[in-house]
């Protein structure tokens, strides 16, 4: 039964781990590493010390400032009151400004000008974690597949809050910040487009979120279900296939005849999990800027089924009113 | 001790029961109705406990008793009855009577007549009665299209009310009053008319007083440049439908095929008779309440000082077929059926507690009149 889990078994405890040395000209690890119990159940129960450096701590500042803009704008948005800020916490947001200012970058500052203020360090602060990810990869002497990865992940981003916008020319195309206003955004931006269940793009990148989702699970079930052959030792495997390895291959051959590698599980995984928001990023990018109305492009292209009149009779009221 | 557990834990409590108590969700049994083609999940959904609720709340009284139409009329037998008066002495004491139990049963007749001189206009109300008598004339007469043969009465909104329960006054969301910081656009905090939404909380003022465009999507697949909505747009017509839905205790496929929220062709006929229904609420708080403002006191109107308005849900009151489609009106053809006199005063001279006789002069109907002898100033002050 002990290797029966779903769970995280082991916690390894011992001398708590300061890593390696690090070379001159970087700066030092902050904070005093200690073990967590509840840490250990997610993954490795040491916590810290943290690689800042100057470009860690310009990411912070600048998301700081972003988080903190956000924060009063959505407190002044209920009439500085900390019981409706709370209450209404989920309801709030910072707007971007009206269409009619165009992508002035200095509208009113309490009229969209707190957005792109504060969007330009929200930008700042995500350019600068990438190069972070970049630079302590290579001090590791890893190779860069993170950074590429949280590439994908910023195309989307930039394509939602900075290319489309400058494409369709006026910043309130950007996205609000606020929780249940950015999922209105998205739901809003479909129906005004026609729909994006018809936007091939939006097609691609559903099929490689759920592609994701679904080779997650296979995997980790997979690597979890040959544990006791010492199978968690994936990495060692890809060139010394133990006998984990080859049942996990023999189990996915048999049942549906092909198996992926050791190795190539994981690249199928980082691919699919990159092209998610790199599809999604083009399918955005083209909505109202190349594309108007999502349904009748599909209607033009055959993609929409056709359905009977149910009700001849219903006529545009409008028309030759 | 680390103090950190029980605080966790207390807080994951906190926000798993406000998930589970606070959201409203309906409990199951729900019924579906299939109303549109297979496949295109069109169906009707409702919660049985709400609609026994919705039942029981909303059940159209029976008239007090059967009024003979025959006999003097009631303009000549009052004074002061500009509407009614062509109905029979029984008829306009049985209106009466109905009245006072579809709107101030319990203040009772005293809520609208000085009871020393009921044919005197110096309780607003009155004033405020007579008009939306002539309004709802006007609704059952000219807007077919949406309420057809069922019509409505006082009590369709009223409902036992002296102000109807789902109104709606503009609404300035507090940010949007903030001089430096805090400008969320008019959205982005719960919206009581649109399902407490985040949607924009302006929308009832865009569409059912004025008339901003509804129509966001674009009729080619490819930019023409001539369709200038964005998502800004689109979420105040969302905030609208979000109002009609909830206003009548159905959801989008009740109206649309939500594969093509915006075709006419894959649309059910109700979309057609919520379309005049936009209309109607529009014109009525164009034409009928918002004239009334200077005859409300304060208390009768809104935050901002606007009157009170209606929309879907004032005579919906969460159903589809407001009083679920019992026509109250085959009762009062005589009183409400159609318009009588649509003579509109210039309620700029109505003075609470001294006009004792607020009516047109007979000029035309539709201009205000001028009140004799302080018409120059009226004239002035109504600018």
């Amino acid at each position: 039964m002990q290797y029966q889990n779903i769970f995280t078994q082991v916690q390894v405890r011992g001398p708590v781990e300061a890593g390696i040395p690090l070379p001159r000209g970087d700066d030092e690890r902050v904070g005093t590493p200690f073990y967590n119990w509840l840490a250990g159940w997610f993954g490795n129960a040491q916590i810290g010390p943290v690689y800042l450096g100057f470009l860690g701590t310009a990411s912070l500042i600048s998301g700081t400032i972003w988080f903190v803009i956000v924060g009063f704008n959505m407190l002044a948005s209920v009439g500085w009151d900390p019981v409706q800020f709370i209450r209404q916490l989920f309801w709030l947001a910072l707007e971007p400004p009206p269409a009619k200012y165009g992508l002035s970058i200095v509208p009113p500052l309490n009229e969209g000008g707190w957005y792109i203020i504060s969007s330009v360090f929200l930008l700042a602060a995500v350019l600068l974690w990438w190069a972070r990810i970049y630079v302590r990869a290579r001090a590791l002497g890893l190779g860069t597949h993170v950074f590429w990865a949280f590439g994908a992940a910023i195309w989307l981003f930039l394509v939602l809050g900075l290319f489309r916008p400058i494409l369709m020319g006026n910043w309130a195309e950007a996205v609000p910040y606020g929780i249940f206003p950015h999922l209105d955004w998205t739901a809003a931006f479909s129906i005004r487009y026609g729909n994006l269940y018809y936007n091939p793009f939006h097609c691609l990148s559903i099929v490689f979120l759920y592609g994701s989702v679904l080779l997650f699970a296979m995997h980790g079930a997979t690597i979890l279900a040959v544990t006791r052959y010492g199978g968690e030792r994936e990495l060692e495997q890809i060139t010394d296939r133990g006998t984990a390895s080859e049942r996990a291959a023999l189990f996915w051959r048999w049942t549906m005849g092909f198996n992926a590698t050791m190795e190539s599980v994981h690249r199928w995984a980082w691919w699919f999990a990159v092209l998610t928001p790199i599809t999604g990023g083009i399918g955005i990018l083209l909505t109202g800027t190349v594309v108007d109305n999502w349904y009748l492009w599909g209607m033009k292209h055959g993609i929409v089924a056709p359905l009977p009149d149910l009700w001849p009779t219903v006529v545009d009221p409008a028309i030759g009113s | 001790m680390k103090l950190w557990i029980p605080f966790a834990a207390a807080a994951g409590v906190f926000v798993g029961a406000a998930i589970i108590f606070g959201a409203d969700w309906d409990l199951p049994p729900v019924d579906t109705d299939q109303i549109g083609y297979r496949g295109s999940g069109m169906y009707h959904t409702l919660d049985r406990e709400d609609q026994a609720a919705l039942k029981l709340a909303n059940v159209a009284p029976e008239p007090p008793y059967e009024a003979d139409p025959e006999g003097d009329r009631a303009k000549d037998v009052y004074e002061n009855v500009q509407v009614l008066g062509d109905l029979s002495d029984d008829q306009f004491t049985q209106f009466m009577a109905s009245i006072t139990e579809w709107v101030a049963p319990v203040q009772g007749c005293a809520y609208c007549h000085n009871e020393e001189n009921l044919a005197s206009d110096e309780v607003y109300t009155k004033v405020v009665a007579r008009r939306m008598i002539q309004m709802t004339q006007h609704v059952n007469e000219d807007w077919q299209a949406h309420v057809a043969q069922t019509g409505v009465t006082c009590y369709t909104c009223h409902q036992g009310q002296p102000v109807p329960a789902n109104v709606w006054a503009r609404n300035l969301v507090p940010g949007e009053k903030g001089t430096g910081l805090g400008w969320s656009g008019g959205q982005n905090i719960v919206n009581k008319a649109a399902g407490n939404t985040s949607l924009p909380s302006n929308a009832l003022e865009s569409y059912l007083l004025e008339d901003k465009p509804i129509r966001v999507h674009s009729l080619t697949a490819l930019p023409n440049g001539e369709n200038p909505n964005t998502t800004k747009e689109t979420e105040s017509t969302w905030a609208l439908m979000m109002h009609m839905s909830e206003s009548l205790g159905v959801n989008c496929m009740t109206c649309h095929n939500s594969r093509a929220f915006n075709d006419w062709d894959q649309s059910p006929p109700q979309r057609v008779t919520a379309w005049h229904g936009i209309r109607m609420a529009r014109d009525i708080n164009q034409s009928f309440m918002t004239g009334l403002a200077p005859v409300f006191p304060d208390n009768r109107k809104g935050p901002e000082g606007d009157v009170l308005k209606v929309g879907c849900a004032t005579c919906h009151n969460g159903v589809q077929k407001p009083l679920y489609g019992v026509s109250m009106l085959q009762d009062y053809v005589d009183s409400l059926g159609s318009k009588t006199n649509t003579d509109v005063p210039d309620f700029t001279t109505y003075k609470p507690g001294e006009t004792t006789t607020m009516s047109p002069a007979k000029t035309t109907s539709l201009e205000p009149a001028i009140g004799a002898g302080e018409g120059a100033t009226a004239l002035a002050s109504a600018d």
